[in-house]
Parts: C-alpha cells; sequence; structure tokens
C-alpha cells in the first residue's frame, strides 16, 4: 500500500476527468456527424457530467478514502461511452432512450453513495447472509407473480412499479453473492475436507452441501423459466467460480463445468428456445432472415467497421436490433472499429483486474471472497454478452455492464462499484491499523 | 483462497483474449466479406447515400445521373431516356438490386474502384465525391433511329464495331421505362415489377441478347464458314438442283423457299439462300457442324458488359448425328434445334467482317472521373476465332453477292459495298421472323448490323428478311457510316 489516501483520490479524480473528456469528444462527434453546428445543449451536458463525476468522487473522498482509485474511472469512462453511443443509436432509431438512460445514470450514482453510506463494515453483510437469500430469491420470484411481473421480448423478467419498469434479477444477482460469499466462508472447510467418496470424488455431508444446491437449482429453474438463459449462465458461473476459490478445490469448478454440461443437455432436450439458440449459433447463415437475424446483423456490424470503424455516427445501428441494449458492442464495433472494441475490452479487463486486486488484498475471508464475486459478475456476464454478439458462444441476452441502457442493470452495477470500494478501503483502512495501533502503544 | 483467485482472474483474461480473436476475425480476416454480403443493407444503403456517377451515351446524351431527395436513402436515379436505354443502362432500384450497367459499373460509378480513388484522392481533399461516370460506346441517337425503325413492331436491331466489339446500338421493342424502379417508395417500386411481369409482352426482358429465336438462313453464314473450313467445299462446289431435299431416317423433306428450285454452286446457292444446298451440307458436316458452331459461340453465352449478361445461343446437341440426322439438316438453315440471339448473330456477321475473330462485345467505352478526365478504357479484347482469315475472305464475298444481286438487295447504299446475308425463319409462335445480318464497307468493315422483325412485324405473312429487316439494317449502317 505504497500509495496513500490522497495520492488514492487524485489520481481517481485526474483519471476521472480524462473518462469526462473522453465521453464529452464522443458526444460532439456524435453531434458533428450530423451537422455542423456542436450540440446546443454541450455546457449543459458537460457540467452535468462533471458534477456527477465530482459529486461520486467527493462521496468516495468521504466515505471510502482509502479505496482503490482505478475502479471509479474506469466505470465513469464505460459509462460515458455507453451514453455517447445510446445518444447517437437514437438519433438513426428516433428513440428517446438516452435522456431516461441519464436519469437513470443519476439514480444509479445515488445508489452508489447510498451503498457506501448504508453499508459502512462489510461484515454486516455477513450476517445478514440468509436475509439476503432470501431478498435474491424473492427478487428472482418477482417477475413471476401475476399483476406485478411483465414479459418483454418473451421473457419474463420486468416489474412493473407505477410507471416504471424494473428488473430485480438485476439486484438478486449481488444478495445471491452476498449469501454465497458468507455462505461459503462459514462451511469451506467441511466443504473442502468433503465425506464420503463417491466415484473417486470426495463429496462433503449433505447437509453441508444442501442449501447450496439447493440455492443453486431454484435459481437456476427459475431464471430458466423466465427465459432468461444468460442470467442463468452467468449465475451458474459466478457461483461455480466462488465454490472453487472458497474451497480451492479445481474438483468443484470440474463438477461446475460437468453440470453445466448435463443442465444444457437437460435444457436443449427440453427446451424449444434453447435448440433453437444452439443451432442459430452453429450456423447463423441459413436462416440469416429469421432466428438468426440478430446475430447475423450483428456480424455484418462488425464486419462493416472493420479495423478503424466507420467513425461515430456514420455507420448505421439502427439496423441492428436491441443495439442499445443486448447488441450495443456491435454498434461500437461499427462506428469504432476493432481500435474501439479492443480498447472497451481492455477497460473491463481494467476493471476485473482492480476488482481481482482488491479481493487479494483483503485480509478476512468474507471481503476475499465477497469481492471476487462481485468481480466475477462483471467479468462473467461481459464475456457472456460479448462471446454472444461476437458469435463466440450462443446467443443469451445479458447486459453489458456499465454500458448498455437500462435502469436495473446499471443500478445494479453501481451497488457492485459501491461495494468492491467499501472492501477496497476497509482492507486498506486495516493494512494501517496495527502501525496505528503500534504506535499508540509506544506512546504509552 | 488467493491462489484460486489469481487462477480465475487468469481465467477471465484467457477469455478477453478469445473475444480479441473473435473481434479481430470479424472486424480484420473476414471484414470485408461481412461488409459486402448482399445481405449487409449497409451494402446498399452505403450506395445510396452518396451520388453516383453518370451514365452517358457516346453522343454526349444522360442516360442516369443522381439527384438528391429528401428521404433515408440519400440519392435517387434519374434516368431521362427511359425506355431508350432500360436494357442497357439497366436501374439501380433499392427493392429489386441494380441491373445492367448499373450492376456491371458499380464500382465505378459509386467511386469505390480503387483506380478512381487514387486518381481522386485531390478531390477527396477538396471535398468533392470520388464518383467515376461510365461512357458508353452506344450513341443515344442510333438507339432512336432502331427504335423510329421497329415501330410498334417486335423485334432487336443488335449494331456494332466489329473491330472492337463495341455496341453502337443494341434495342429491342418492347422496352421499359426505368424510372418507377428507382422509387425510393418500396411499395410503388413494386407495383411497377408486378405490373411489368404481367404484361404478356414482357418488356422487362431485353430480346436482343436475352431471348433466343431460330435464326432461318442467315445462319448460312455459319454453315458455309464451318464447310469452307473443312477444305472439303469450296465456293465453287456443286450441289444438285432440287425442289426439296430427302431426308434421311424420316419421310419428311426440307423444302426451298415457296416451294423454288435451285441449286449449282455453293457461292449461288448462298446467294439466292437455297435451302436444299446448305440442308445436304449440314449432313455431310455431320458431328462435325456443332464444333464448328462452338467456334462462333454457339452455346456459350457472349461476355457482354451488361448485367445479368447474355444469353447463350444453342444448336444441336453435340455428337447426335446418327440418332437424329434430319436435325443436322435443318441447322444448316438456322432451323429444328437452332435457336440464337440477335447479338449472337451480329458477332456471327462481325466474325467475317473482322477476319475470323470475334472481338468481346461490350457496351461501356471508358470510365471517367468528377473531371471528365478517362481513367480506365474498356480495351477490345477477343473472344473467338470463327474462321481463319481466307475462309473470311471468301464469306465477305459471298455475303457482298447477296446484297449485290441476291436476296439483300434492299441493304444496298449507293457508293458504299455492303455485305450481308438474309433470313426468314419460321418458328412455332405465327408469321416467320425477317432477319438480316450484314456489315460495311465490306472492305474495310466499320458496322455490322443484325436485325430480327418477329414475326414479320407489320408486313405478316408477307415479310422475308430481304423485304423487312434489310432496310432497317441499311438505315442504321448509312447512319454509322454517315453516307
Amino acid at each position: 500500500m505504497s500509495l496513500t489516501a490522497t495520492q488514492r483520490r487524485n489520481a481517481e479524480l485526474g483519471l476521472g476527468l480524462l473518462a469526462v473528456i473522453i465521453t464529452v469528444g464522443g458526444y460532439i462527434l456524435v453531434a458533428l456527424s450530423n451537422g455542423p453546428s456542436l450540440p446546443a445543449n454541450i455546457w449543459f451536458f458537460l457540467a452535468v457530467l462533471i458534477g456527477l463525476y465530482v459529486v461520486a468522487h467527493l462521496a468516495v473522498r468521504r466515505l471510502a478514502p482509502r479505496a482503490d482509485g482505478t475502479l471509479l474511472p474506469l466505470a465513469a469512462l464505460l459509462n460515458g461511452i455507453g451514453f455517447v453511443v445510446i445518444t447517437r443509436i437514437d438519433r438513426d432509431a428516433r428513440n428517446q432512450l438516452a435522456p431516461s438512460q441519464a436519469i437513470w445514470t443519476m439514480v444509479g450514482v445515488a445508489a452508489f453513495i447510498g451503498t457506501l453510506l448504508l453499508v459502512r463494515r462489510v461484515h454486516l453483510l455477513e450476517r445478514y447472509r440468509y436475509t439476503f437469500l432470501f431478498l435474491g430469491l424473492f427478487a428472482l420470484l418477482a417477475p413471476l407473480a401475476p399483476g406485478l411481473g411483465r414479459e418483454i421480448n418473451g421473457a419474463r423478467l420486468w416489474v412493473r412499479l407505477g410507471p416504471i419498469n424494473f428488473q430485480p434479477g438485476e439486484l438478486a444477482k449481488v444478495f445471491l453473492v452476498i449469501f454465497l460469499a458468507g455462505y461459503l466462508v462459514d462451511k469451506r472447510e467441511v466443504l473442502a475436507a468433503g465425506g464420503r467418496r463417491i466415484l473417486g470424488l470426495r463429496v462433503p455431508a449433505a447437509r453441508h452441501l444442501g442449501p447450496l444446491v439447493l440455492a443453486w437449482g431454484f435459481s437456476l429453474v427459475v431464471m430458466i423459466r423466465e427465459k432468461d438463459l444468460g442470467s442463468s449462465l452467468l449465475f451458474f458461473a459466478v457461483f461455480a467460480v466462488m465454490l472453487y476459490i472458497a474451497t480451492e478445490r479445481p474438483a468443484f469448478l470440474l463438477a461446475g463445468a460437468g453440470m453445466f454440461v448435463t443442465g444444457a443437455a437437460i435444457g436443449y432436450a427440453i427446451f424449444g428456445h434453447v435448440q433453437e439458440r444452439v443451432s442459430v449459433w452453429a450456423n447463423p447463415w441459413p436462416v440469416a432472415g429469421g432466428n438468426g437475424y440478430q446475430i447475423v446483423q450483428s456480424l455484418f456490424s462488425f464486419g462493416s467497421g472493420g479495423f478503424a470503424g466507420t467513425g461515430f455516427g456514420l455507420g448505421s445501428p439502427d439496423k441492428i436490433p436491441n443495439a442499445s441494449t443486448d447488441f450495443i458492442f456491435a454498434a461500437i464495433g461499427e462506428e469504432l472499429g476493432l481500435l474501439g472494441t479492443v480498447a472497451i475490452l481492455i477497460a473491463f479487463l481494467l476493471f476485473v483486474g482492480a476488482g481481482f486486486r482488491i479481493a487479494l488484498q483483503a485480509q478476512r475471508p468474507f471481503p476475499k471472497l465477497f469481492a471476487a464475486g462481485l468481480t466475477s459478475i462483471i467479468g462473467i456476464q461481459t464475456f457472456v454478452i460479448l462471446g454472444g454478439v461476437t458469435r463466440l458462444i450462443p446467443l443469451t441476452g445479458v447486459t453489458l455492464p456499465f454500458i448498455s441502457y437500462g435502469g436495473s442493470s446499471l443500478i445494479a452495477n453501481f451497488v457492485i462499484l459501491a461495494l468492491l470500494l467499501r472492501i477496497s478501503d476497509e482492507s486498506a483502512e486495516r493494512a494501517a491499523a496495527p502501525s496505528a495501533r503500534a504506535g499508540a502503544l509506544a506512546r504509552r | 483462497m488467493n491462489r484460486a483467485i489469481r487462477r480465475v482472474g487468469i481465467g477471465v483474461t484467457v477469455l478477453v483474449l478469445l473475444l480479441v480473436g473473435q473481434l479481430t476475425y470479424l472486424q480484420v480476416y473476414d471484414a470485408d466479406h461481412l461488409a459486402n454480403d448482399p445481405r449487409n443493407i449497409r451494402f446498399q444503403l452505403r450506395d445510396f447515400s452518396k451520388p453516383r456517377g453518370r451514365i452517358v451515351s457516346a453522343d454526349g446524351q444522360i442516360v442516369a445521373r443522381s439527384v438528391e431527395t429528401g428521404d433515408e436513402l440519400k440519392f435517387q436515379r434519374l434516368y431521362p431516356q427511359g425506355a431508350l436505354f432500360s436494357q442497357l443502362a439497366g436501374y439501380q432500384s433499392f427493392v429489386f438490386g441494380n441491373t445492367g450497367i448499373e450492376r456491371t459499373y458499380n464500382n465505378e460509378l459509386s467511386g469505390r474502384d480503387p483506380l478512381l480513388q487514387i486518381r481522386n484522392i485531390g478531390d477527396v481533399l477538396a471535398g468533392k465525391e470520388t464518383v467515376g461516370n461510365v461512357v458508353l460506346s452506344t450513341s443515344a441517337s442510333l438507339q432512336a433511329a432502331a427504335r423510329d425503325a421497329l415501330g410498334a413492331q417486335h423485334g432487336s436491331v443488335v449494331v456494332m464495331n466489329p473491330k472492337t466489339g463495341g455496341v453502337l446500338a443494341m434495342y429491342s421493342n418492347p422496352s421499359y421505362d426505368p424510372q418507377p424502379f428507382a422509387n425510393h417508395n418500396s411499395q410503388a417500386a413494386q407495383a411497377y415489377g408486378k405490373l411489368l411481369r404481367a404484361n404478356p409482352d414482357n418488356p422487362e426482358l431485353p430480346r436482343a441478347y436475352r431471348e433466343r429465336f431460330p435464326p432461318g438462313s442467315t445462319f448460312k453464314v455459319i454453315t458455309s464458314s464451318v464447310a469452307l473450313g473443312t477444305g472439303q467445299f469450296t465456293p465453287d462446289t456443286n450441289f444438285p438442283t432440287l425442289t426439296e431435299l430427302k431426308l434421311p431416317q424420316t419421310t419428311n423433306t426440307l423444302k426451298n423457299f415457296g416451294g423454288e428450285s435451285c441449286g449449282g454452286t455453293l457461292a449461288n446457292s448462298f446467294t439466292v439462300s437455297c435451302n436444299t444446298t446448305f440442308g445436304q451440307i449440314g449432313l455431310d458436316l455431320g458431328d462435325s457442324f456443332v464444333p464448328g458452331m462452338e467456334k462462333f459461340g454457339i452455346g456459350s453465352a457472349p461476355p457482354l458488359d451488361v448485367a445479368p449478361g447474355a444469353a447463350s445461343s444453342v444448336g444441336p446437341p453435340p455428337g447426335s448425328f446418327q440418332q437424329n440426322q434430319p436435325l443436322f439438316a435443318f441447322a444448316g438453315i438456322g432451323q429444328g434445334d437452332v435457336a440464337v440471339t440477335p447479338l449472337q448473330m451480329a458477332l456471327a456477321g462481325s466474325a467475317v467482317a473482322n477476319n475470323g475473330q470475334i472481338m468481346q462485345p461490350h457496351v461501356a467505352d471508358r470510365i471517367t472521373d468528377a473531371s471528365d478526365n478517362t481513367v480506365k478504357t474498356i480495351d477490345p479484347k477477343p473472344w473467338r476465332t470463327a474462321m481463319s482469315p481466307q475462309v473470311a475472305a471468301t464469306m465477305k464475298t459471298l455475303m457482298i453477292s447477296v446484297v449485290q444481286g441476291g436476296t439483300g438487295t434492299a441493304a444496298q447504299i449507293p457508293g458504299v459495298s455492303v455485305a450481308g446475308k438474309t433470313g426468314t425463319a419460321q418458328n412455332q409462335t405465327g408469321n416467320a421472323h425477317a432477319w438480316f445480318v450484314g456489315f460495311a464497307p465490306a472492305e474495310d468493315p466499320q458496322v455490322v448490323v443484325a436485325v430480327l422483325v418477329e414475326h414479320g412485324g407489320s408486313a405478316g405473312s408477307e415479310a422475308t428478311g430481304g423485304r423487312v429487316a434489310a432496310p432497317i439494317a441499311a438505315q442504321m449502317m448509312r447512319m454509322v457510316l454517315g453516307r
């Protein structure tokens, strides 16, 4: 911990201003591609952007002063680029998503500050792990409740709260990771030591493994019922990764992979929509006008963008279905080219790297596992959607963290960010504490 | 737990590298393929979103140009020549795609040809659009003359330069106005396409190069050339004087036109278009007849630069002489299995005119840049060697005699030696087709013409190639030669 709290915060401020400059630059480029005049609201936009960042930064300075200084600027960069791309897509698709994304970003920053305020000590979360389990399960189930849930694009993931639709599943991921981290830290020794041997594999006793498998299976069944394959895949993977980290037994990872293959095969046999996804993935070209339309349009966007892209405002993102949400990376690929897509991947890699560094630096097991779990959400979710839109893996719809349009997703991501900063701050504080105590002793 | 966390970190890095690999594949390795897939709507949008070069006739008339529109597809094509050039220039349609010159030279017209981009780098810096214009070898005045000569009659006129393969005129009636196809309103364009396709006359079909007709006696140019090329026949080879030729394997006979009696030398038979002589030649040639035709390009599509290209012409199946000998007698007089496009007949005439060499037919002459400087010329290229120069010279004298004192006297031009061959081709759909194939001046051919008036046109059952088609050919040749 060579950096002092002040150094970290100053770096955070400086990097954040760079993210603001990139965002404003992109915003101006989008406007210029449409005509020779600057957007009328450019100063207002700049002021709001700087204001939002400074507010978030000051909150960290006050509430988590020793926290890692790179996560917030990276989130600001990704969020800013996402906003610019949504603005750009709005122009051709004649949507009005950008203003509401701006409001959601403000709500997200509020949630970020609120989380920092509420969660002053990470171990508080550990104590309420079963509460979070039920919160998580409730959030998952809510869309299935008649009258409350709403089905959009074939998936029943939304809950209507007055005028706004909310996807509680996004927050459920965070709640379930809190539970998992708490439960696994509690039981990791018995889980790792294992009980009986079955098929040459030491399987932990049913009373330890039971709740886990139950929670795991329940969440999966619910998500599959809601036809949310992306979240199922994401949650499955995060679960397996956390189990592996907690026990350090690769066998769990292998068992997870085995269960995934089995589950996927069963899903494939039972659900028509799973079969369809897989066959479209294997070869979308014969159904380019039908089921393969989305992925084929996505591939066309990447190809048309090429190495350097068409430039902001000069592509045709309105030809890509769901360009503001699941397929936003295809819109970026067309206009910013390979240079842009790889830059964004690097930003995600840095974010995930910082997250795992926070996990490594945490002294106690719960924050360590919790940070690793939260980071895995971002990393795996990014891979699931980007692998899907580039046809590396079958397409399953999840949002691209911080970039895609969507309030629930943004709020969940900002909460994850706040929790990572809280863990980071606490570890730095604990690392500093013994010497302070030693100093106090010496004075005595 | 730290070791496991590090491993998971490495795992995520590997996943990101996989994504970078896949992106590199999509955006670099496979990018051109994806960007130019016809299903990629950007491909069309790109072509519509910027101005496009003009198509200009050889005599400077604008055949196609772009105008800016207010809608999403920013530019639309205008075709001021309407039906006169639609069979050559084609159209650029958002609904139906591109055809004709608009398709063949799409890269040049849209400025995507590398030659244009390098030349026009100055224009790029000056903010000018890098588009190319296509200048045709076809002239609007000749097209109009062909249209007027045909009038209401269905038929085709093909006028070419035999030395270069440049198409000077190629028009067939009926034709169609391409303008509604360029309409950005896709419903209107679709309704127009439906209307045209419901028309029994099929005006969208460019008959001059995409429809096959029996060529009748004009095919004797090919029969004679093949016969002379074998060395077993000379112009002085004698044939019996007959009114009808008995055919093997059947009780049918092959009759002379109007039940006349004719024969004598091959030269005389050619001049008076004696069927019994050429039916006999067809039988004598047997299976060697088909490879001889193929040297003229029968059986393959001439490489015309008008998408979707010219149709191929057909003769009897190769090696089928023993199964069906009468078919070869009929092929000798351009009947039976023989069916050709008017373009193919013009090419056959050009073989005689150009010392046996058939040049590739082309409608475009050159590509010019935005400042009208030529960036590319469509160079003459040989297509087929139909006969030796010696045979071509002999054929020329035979064809001159047809116009001087045979069936083709109506093609005479005062002061110019014209070579030609008439044809009156029976068919199953009505009166005989009137044909004429010829070129002038015979000593240094500048123009070759093929004229087809379907079912004899307004002359009906009275029509012959000499009476109906030859005068149109003469008029076209006079215009080209300025006589």
